[in-house]
């Protein structure tokens, strides 16, 4: 990069910013100069300002969201005070995070053409542009297909030749990986190299999966951290500086195991990216450690909670969405389940709670047939929490949220006090209990949703996406939380496409793919398998590459001693605090 | 898989390739004279039109069946009603009475109200086919380009096309939330009395607000970001340009229109139709 001439595009002087709605700024004085060319990643915890920065470059700021602005913030040379949301938007091109609310048009086509719509561009020359910029994303043949019919990522490319088709010079990409599985975000990534080399972009990146964007070249990582800039460094520094697990962000998992080995990370080692990391230079120590970790027992066997018996299901005849699954979850377990958008993930939920039923097959409970129980039977011992919580919670006050599902069956008040009282308290929520649900943040709200499942007093609880658009300190916290509800004898199964909250989490993970069931092994089995990786949209952990390429002779039971050493770590550090 | 019915699909035909500023013109025309004339003739001949309309545009029926049911079940309804409150009205508009059948004084059967209300039952008949295939025909986008090219305000008329966009999702969120909020024990079944089951739908209405006030702020940005709104005109890429059939089928549905209102001035000499004198 130091070759290309270092012309700057974006300028923060001392900028500050306030929302009217708080009472303290979100931003404190930001200095910092991004250059034409230059590829950004920004990274912090949620509540950090770095969503904020990200609408301060776009416009959002102050145009939709109101707040007093110091300071001085200049793109592409003009004062961005001075300037309305429209001007900035043919500078900066936005990618929103949830490519599914973004999609405006009814078509691939008419999406990707609405900002030349909202310009008056004639119809033909209007048809050409879209076609060349949607080409260049690989998704020219889908022109007239409806966003129904899209996958994930391929939303997502819809929605980057949305903000292209305005040749804007900077593209700002604000969590480009939330609702991507982890080998369709790896394309998105590639993707947006692939972009930023061709055309000659500025990219700014705002994600707080720093793993997976590392996996292409970044010139400059900015850590934000309570609405200051606490590191602006290249990625190979940023390894070394050993600040990001201080600030609530979790570095890539190769890195601390590399820490865990006593390994001292140094610039010189290239850990920005696992295919540039010197591997000489840390094969002994980790080989050591890895020699050093004592092998821990299989846990114990329990009785069965819950069994699908060669169980099928369709909606219409021609498509097939399960087919054929059988597994067993012992009591107390802990369970992934994972797989591809549509895979069947959902609908295997929705059978076990009773929405929709069986064509073929059976469930047992305990040993007990569940064909017959109502969606209210079933509810008492199997708990379903929702993604969004927003989607769950219909109450205003946070008591009557979570005693709703005691009072619809008739129980009485003076029974209900106690026993929302303990699942409030379980959830960590009972100084709130007298408090609206509106002033609640997301993580709290979902442990609400939690809660008023918990109420009822299920043995098993099933969680759809626990994890998603969380950052690592609210991911560990509900996961912990989780945990303990797990130790309280709580089975738990988890539908997720997070990695690292199979590997950490579940001991149990369950992958479909196509609606047939392709593994159900431990976590680490499955991520060092590299053929169920593949066919489910996985990844293969960073751990075991780094394994073989150090040359550790069974990567498996590396990536085993990994999870079983962190555990034990951090078990230690609760018991510290 | 149940919202299929307010979700538009591509198709090649006659109809489909109009341009929706056509099919509006065209289903104001028809349903226009229709709504004019009781001239059971030349509703007919509508009612007829309409049916030809709707074979050619290749819709089925499996698309419409539960819109169907309700329609047959409001146009029965409509027609015990009509003879309910205004058993003599028939009489009154012909002038003449041809008594078929007498249960007591008021509620008599005659020749006048049995046309009068086949007639209005024929009304809708052939209206409310032409409305369905304007909907189903019409790519919602292309809709908000046809109203503004008659003059609707751009902006208006994109909200509308959301609303028609973004319905099918708003089922599917009320789908999902239903039965979470069943699995927590809310009984939404007929077991249930009407007043809880009514309570009951409100502990769904409350999240679904929330859900979709949630997509509107995401989709409000997403559009501000990509200068909606910066002009005062817009140019729509789902826009057909109008062609020769555009035009002649204008030109029919206005015919149509000019005949009906002729029908009733020239050879009725009024809205009635009265085979009776």
């Amino acid at each position: 990069m130091s070759e290309r001439e270092k012309t700057p595009v974006i300028q923060f002087k001392d900028f500050q910013f306030q929302y009217f709605s708080q009472a303290e700024p979100t931003l404190h004085n930001i200095d910092l100069t991004i250059f034409k060319g230059e590829k950004i990643l920004i990274v912090g915890p949620s509540g950090s300002g770095k969503s904020t920065l990200g609408h301060c470059l776009n416009g959002l700021i102050p145009f939709s969201y109101k707040g007093e602005i110091n300071g001085s913030l200049r793109i592409m040379g003009q004062e961005t005070k001075d300037m309305d949301i429209f001007q900035l938007s043919k500078m900066v091109g936005t990618v929103l995070q949830d490519s599914d609310g973004q999609f405006i048009g009814l078509t691939v086509g008419e999406d990707v053409a609405f900002a030349l719509e909202n310009d008056c561009v004639e119809l033909d020359k209007m048809k050409d542009t879209v076609q060349k910029v949607t080409d260049i994303v690989d998704m020219g043949e889908l022109l007239k297909s409806s966003p129904f019919e899209l996958s994930g990522g391929q939303k997502q490319r819809v929605s980057f030749a949305g903000v292209m088709v305005d040749n804007v010079d900077i593209l700002l990409f604000d969590e480009p990986l939330a609702n991507l599985d982890p080998a369709t975000g790896k394309t998105a990534i590639d993707l947006i190299d692939r972009v930023w080399k061709d055309q000659e972009k500025t990219v700014i990146i705002i994600e707080h999966r720093l793993e997976d964007v590392l996996y292409r070249d970044v010139d400059r990582v900015i850590v934000i951290s309570d609405g200051r800039i606490a590191a602006d460094l290249p990625p190979d520094e940023l390894m070394a500086a050993d600040i990001l697990p201080e600030l609530g962000i979790r570095e890539p998992l190769y890195v601390t195991a590399m820490k865990y080995a006593g390994i001292k990370v140094t610039p010189d080692m290239h850990a920005g990216r696992l295919d540039t990391l010197d591997t000489e230079q840390i094969r002994e120590p980790l080989l050591a450690w890895n020699r050093a970790q004592a092998k821990k027992e299989k846990p114990k066997e329990r009785p069965v909670i819950l069994e699908a018996d060669h169980i099928s299901f369709q909606y219409t005849k021609k498509r097939k969405i399960l087919q054929d699954i059988s597994f067993s979850i012992q009591e107390g377990e802990m369970v992934s389940i994972v797989g591809t958008n549509g895979a069947g993930k959902s609908t295997l939920a929705k059978l076990i709670c009773g929405f929709v039923k069986e064509d073929e097959g059976k469930l047992y409970y305990s040993g007990e047939d569940m064909a017959d129980k109502t969606i209210k039977e079933r509810s008492e011992k199997i708990g379903y929490v929702m993604q969004n919580p927003n989607q769950m919670i219909c109450k205003p006050m946070i008591y009557d949220e979570v005693a709703l599902g005691l009072r619809i069956r008739g129980v009485p008040e003076e029974e209900i006090e106690p026993k929302v009282d303990m699942a409030l308290k379980i959830c960590g929520l009972l100084p709130f209990k007298k408090w609206p649900v509106s002033a609640l943040s997301f993580g709290q709200k979902k442990r609400v949703t939690i809660a008023s499942v918990l109420v009822l007093e299920p043995q098993i609880l099933i969680l759809d996406e626990p994890t998603a658009g969380q950052d690592y300190h609210h991911y560990t916290e509900i996961m912990e939380f989780l945990k303990s509800l797990n130790s309280r004898g709580v089975t738990i199964i988890m539908i997720t496409h997070d990695m690292h909250l199979m590997l950490e989490y579940t001991p149990h993970a369950i992958v479909i793919s196509g609606g047939k069931k392709i593994g159900d092994a431990s976590a680490v089995e499955i991520l060092t398998d590299r053929s169920i990786t593949e066919q489910a949209n996985l990844k293969l952990t960073s751990l075991y590459e780094l394994a073989v390429s150090t040359g550790i002779e069974d990567p498996s039971s590396f990536v085993q001693n990994f999870i079983d050493y962190e555990r034990g770590t951090r078990r230690n550090e609760n018991e510290t605090v | 898989m149940k919202t299929k019915l307010f979700d538009y699909i591509d198709r090649d035909n006659f109809i489909y390739n109009l341009s929706g500023l056509t099919k509006l013109v065209a289903f104001i025309c028809l349903t226009f004279s229709v709504m004019f004339s009781y001239d059971i003739r030349y509703i007919i001949f509508v009612l007829v039109l309409s049916f030809c309309f709707f074979k050619v545009s290749e819709i089925s029926f499996r698309q419409i069946r539960t819109m169907m049911i309700y329609v047959g079940v409001f146009l029965l309804l409509n027609f015990c009603l009509t003879y309910l409150f205004s058993p003599q009205y028939g009489t009154e508009i012909y002038g003449t009475v041809h008594e078929i059948f007498r249960f007591n004084s008021r509620y008599t059967v005659t020749l006048e109200q049995i046309l009068y209300q086949v007639t209005k039952i024929l009304k809708y008949a052939s209206g409310i086919p032409l409305g369905i295939i304007f909907l189903l025909t019409t790519n919602p986008s292309e809709f908000a380009a046809s109203l503004n090219r008659i003059g609707v305000s751009y902006k208006a008329a994109y909200a509308l096309a959301l609303t028609l966009r973004y319905f099918p999702d708003m089922i599917r969120d009320y789908q999902d939330i239903s039965l979470a909020q069943q699995s927590r024990g809310l009984d939404m079944s007929r077991k249930e009395k009407l007043g809880a089951r009514i309570k009951n739908m409100m502990n769904i209405f409350v999240p679904l607000i929330f859900t979709t006030l949630d997509r509107i702020e995401l989709i409000s940005n997403a559009m501000d970001l990509r200068g909606f709104g910066k002009h005062k005109k817009r140019t729509w890429y789902a826009g057909k340009p109008l062609g020769k059939n555009d035009f002649l089928v204008m030109i029919f549905s206005a015919a149509v229109l000019a005949g009906s209102i002729g029908v009733s001035f020239f050879v009725n000499g009024s809205r009635f139709y009265n085979p009776f004198v």
